[in-house]
């Protein structure tokens, strides 16, 4: 029997919390890619959906996990093209868009799914991805068990916020995709097109979310079911504004987020009973709530954010 | 580029005979732009010489800004072209303005406020798909740059973090980082005090004479008189007058660019009637800071009271409590022997107001001209019945306002933000004055404005005060006050002086006040 702060010391619950976080931080990553560029992606929740959905089919299908998450991120990719013709082309409202992108990826996804697989009374199966043992690293104890025997695209999510922090500070896209942001007035000052810049931040955040979406149906789960994404884009959504719009706060948030969640299922077990479960499903959310109170105090929202471009007006 | 040396031409002339010898480095050739109904460049062609700074004159709304945005790509023109150094340029892509060495220093600064001065400087200047942005070779150009042109800024600030003036001097730093060798200010003083203004002009004088050509887009005659070669006068989207600086005088160049003679309006003399607003021992504290201390005035009808003072004494404030905005931490606010209430009900009570921003506190710029005239009377009757508004009157009143007193740039379901900011100020003062007041306060009516917008909004102010309108106004212009005033107070940190009479009180006497020495005097 162990006690509440036991939990902490045990390696699986950091395990399961990269686990948990592993979709956030692609989806928080999108978003933040997204919203660095000026324009909010309220779409994640779908996108995510849709993502998961056609992640599971593709691997279904072809027996490929990586071929499977490589689709996953087209069809985010695809949808993100969708919002941005919407919202930077047309300059329409972004959260009318984003909704309307919610709504239609995640019926879209359910539809698509029903069409191709028949009703059967236990949904269909693939095998998902395995966790990988990062090689020597995974043999160092206690650490080894907690941090490197994930599945691989839970590195592949640590990769690219590293990937993404670096672009976003020290190249001349990234200082060109932050100013757009800022002011996309500035952006075409430079000889720049903000319009542009702005469309191919939104796709390739837009690909990200796809993959976090279909990181649950070809590594937690083995199958997919409509609700599955469960409000996660939104709290996506919710993590950048935490993180301030830095890819490393963001990768913080997720897996402080995470953390929450592997804590609350092992204390649900330690004093069942006592406490009605409901209660502890709510914890990561009330914490994630206050975290953001305290953290947003300082947090500096892109200023053109929401805010369409239109040439000649300043 | 271009390779010359701008040195042995600037020294080898004279500004006495730019046009003869100096090579053509700009070409503008029949430009023409409409905007719907308006046409706001009209046919407009004219050269530019290297070395020299030209002032591009005009009020608002003449075309000046939609001009400099076509040579600067931001607009495409409807006809007619731009050669630069010979060379036709391709319109409607700054990047291509860039590419042949036209910067330009845009009146709302195009900056990026989180990011540093160089990454604002660099963005556009290298290949997005570069691995590393040069920021150490990018540092060095820009330091050197700075250094030569005498504008001093720290690469690694955050724009966020720098002043006004500063940020300006990033603009221009932009441009000649990207090899400008034209360059346009858009009213580059409209947001200056007069020494910064000043420190502008003479590195602009300094880049001139380094072999760049400068134009710079202006309303006031002073600055245009001091600082430039040549004059352009653009008036209704024409050129009206092209003149040598040294060759004429303000008098004209006013008389052109307005296409009349411009006289303020003398004020007349009146008899002041009742007291309508008086302040008793009034104070303001805003987030534990005392904005007004012991405020005592008298405002009578058909009488013109002047708060005079340097900005960031207290006007705020003043202006805020005296309309009803916020309510006075301290002391009383009669009018006609009443307490005022909250602003609901200072509009119905025959109040107007010109507030100090008119862009954010004035005019709601989504919405059209007819619903900003009727906004703070929307309840009265003739506007709205059973909880509709009534757009037949509310039209009818609007055009009303358009003819009487001259608003120009579309009529009445034009955006308002698509106005000069001379066209918003007669809006704002036309919907106040249209009825009968019995106070009118206006905090900085003329701030922004141009000559011959400046002479109406007087004469309506006179107007007002001689129809028996009790008149408060709040301003930073000596001149303003001295020649609407019949009673002068000046303010300081928060505090008034005791009243002057009008022919009491001379320049000299009152810029000593606004600098706070009556106060150690007292």
């Amino acid at each position: 029997m162990m006690d509440a702060l036991g939990i902490l010391a045990t390696a699986s619950v950091w395990a399961a919390t990269l686990r948990i976080a592993t979709p956030l931080i692609f989806g928080t990553l999108g978003t933040l890619l997204c919203e660095r560029s000026g324009v909010l992606n309220l779409g994640i929740e779908g996108i995510m959906t849709i993502g998961a959905m056609v992640g599971w089919l593709t691997v279904y299908r072809s027996g490929d996990l990586w071929l499977g998450l490589f689709a996953a991120a087209l069809i985010g990719a695809l949808f993100g093209l969708i919002h941005a013709v919407f919202t930077v082309s047309l300059g329409l409202s972004q959260h009318v868009t984003g909704l309307g992108i919610t709504l239609f990826a995640s019926s879209l996804a359910y539809y698509t799914f029903r069409l191709a697989v028949p009703m059967a009374a236990s949904p269909p199966t693939i095998v998902p991805f395995q966790p990988w043992r990062v090689p020597l690293l995974s043999d160092i104890p206690f650490l080894g068990e907690a941090i490197f025997v994930q599945a691989a695209p839970t590195y592949v999510a640590i990769i690219l916020t590293v990937i993404v922090g670096y672009v976003l500070v020290y190249t001349p896209l990234g200082t060109a995709i932050r100013m757009t942001g800022e002011n996309p007035h500035a952006v075409e000052a430079q000889g720049l097109n903000p319009i542009r810049i702005r469309i191919w931040s939104v796709v390739a955040g837009s690909a990200l979310m796809g993959m976090g979406g279909a990181f649950l149906t070809i590594a937690v789960f083995n199958s997919f079911f409509p609700t599955m994404v469960q409000g996660r884009g939104w709290i996506c959504t919710a993590l950048v504004v935490f993180a301030s719009w830095k890819p490393w706060k963001a990768l913080l948030g997720a897996i402080l987020f995470g953390l929450f969640d592997a804590y609350q299922l092992r204390l649900q077990q330690v004093v069942a009973g006592a406490i009605p479960s409901q209660i502890f499903l709510m914890i990561p959310y009330v914490l994630s709530i206050a975290a953001l109170v305290v953290s947003t105090q300082r947090a500096r929202v892109p200023q053109a954010l929401m805010q369409p471009f239109r040439r000649g007006e300043h | 580029m271009v390779v010359h040396d701008p040195k042995e031409m600037s020294s080898a002339i004279s500004v006495t005979d730019v046009d003869i010898r100096q090579r053509e480095v700009l070409e503008l050739y029949k430009i023409t732009k409409t905007f719907g109904k308006l046409v706001a460049n009209d046919d407009i062609s004219f050269k530019v010489y290297e070395g020299e700074l030209v002032a591009l004159l005009g009020e608002n709304g003449a075309g000046k800004t939609t001009l400099m945005n076509i040579l600067f790509g931001h607009l495409l023109p409807d006809a007619g072209q731009v050669a630069v150094f010979g060379r036709e340029m391709e319109l409607g892509r700054p990047r291509a303005a860039i590419a042949a060495g036209v910067g330009m220093v845009h009146q709302h600064f195009t900056l990026a406020n989180n990011l540093t001065v160089l990454e604002n400087v660099m963005v556009g200047t290298e290949a997005l798909n570069r691995v590393a942005s040069d920021r150490a070779g990018g540092r060095r150009k820009l330091i050197a740059l700075a250094e030569q042109f005498g504008l001093a800024v720290n690469p690694d600030a955050y724009v966020s973090d720098l002043s006004v003036g500063e940020r300006q001097r990033v603009e221009i730093l932009k441009a000649l980082y990207r090899d400008a060798r034209i360059l346009i200010l858009d009213e580059p003083t409209a947001v200056l005090a007069a020494p910064e203004a000043e420190r502008l002009f003479s590195t602009l004088r300094t880049m001139a004479q380094k072999g760049l050509s400068i134009i710079f887009i202006s309303h006031k005659l002073g600055e245009v008189m001091e600082a430039s070669d040549r004059v352009i006068v653009l008036r209704a989207g024409r050129i009206v007058a092209e003149r040598r600086t040294r060759d004429t005088d303000q008098a004209t160049l006013a008389e052109l660019m307005v296409g009349r003679r411009v006289n303020r309006p003398v004020r007349q003399r009146s008899e002041p009637g009742r007291v309508v607003l008086a302040a008793e021992q009034l104070g303001f504290i805003e987030r534990g800071e005392v904005k007004l201390r012991d405020v005592n005035f008298t405002v009578r009808a058909a009488e013109v009271l002047g708060i005079v003072g340097v900005s960031g004494n207290g006007q705020a404030a003043l202006g805020h409590v005296v309309c009803g905005i916020d309510p006075p931490t301290q002391g009383r606010l009669t009018l006609d022997g009443a307490t005022m209430e909250s602003s609901r009900t200072t509009a119905s009570a025959g109040v107007g107001r010109i507030p100090e921003d008119r862009h954010a506190e004035g005019v709601v710029g989504e919405m059209a001209i007819w619903e900003n005239a009727v906004l703070e009377r929307i309840g009265e009757n003739r506007f709205s019945r059973f909880g509709l508004v009534n757009r037949k009157g509310a039209r009818a009143f609007a055009a009303e306002l358009i003819r009487r007193f001259d608003i120009r740039g579309g009529d009445v379901d034009q955006q308002v933000r698509r106005l000069s900011g001379g066209n918003m100020q007669k809006l704002i003062l036309g919907r106040n004055l249209a009825g009968q007041l019995r106070l009118l306060v206006a905090n900085q009516p003329t701030r922004g404005l141009d000559e011959g917008a400046i002479a109406s909004v007087h004469t309506e102010l006179l107007a007002a005060r001689a129809s028996g309108t009790a008149v408060l106004l709040i301003s930073e212009d000596l001149n303003e006050v001295c020649a609407l005033a019949d009673r002068i107070q000046v303010i300081f940190k928060g505090s008034l002086s005791a009243p002057l009479a009008a022919e009491a009180a001379d320049a000299r006497t009152l810029g000593l006040m606004m600098a706070g020495v009556w106060e150690t005097a007292q």
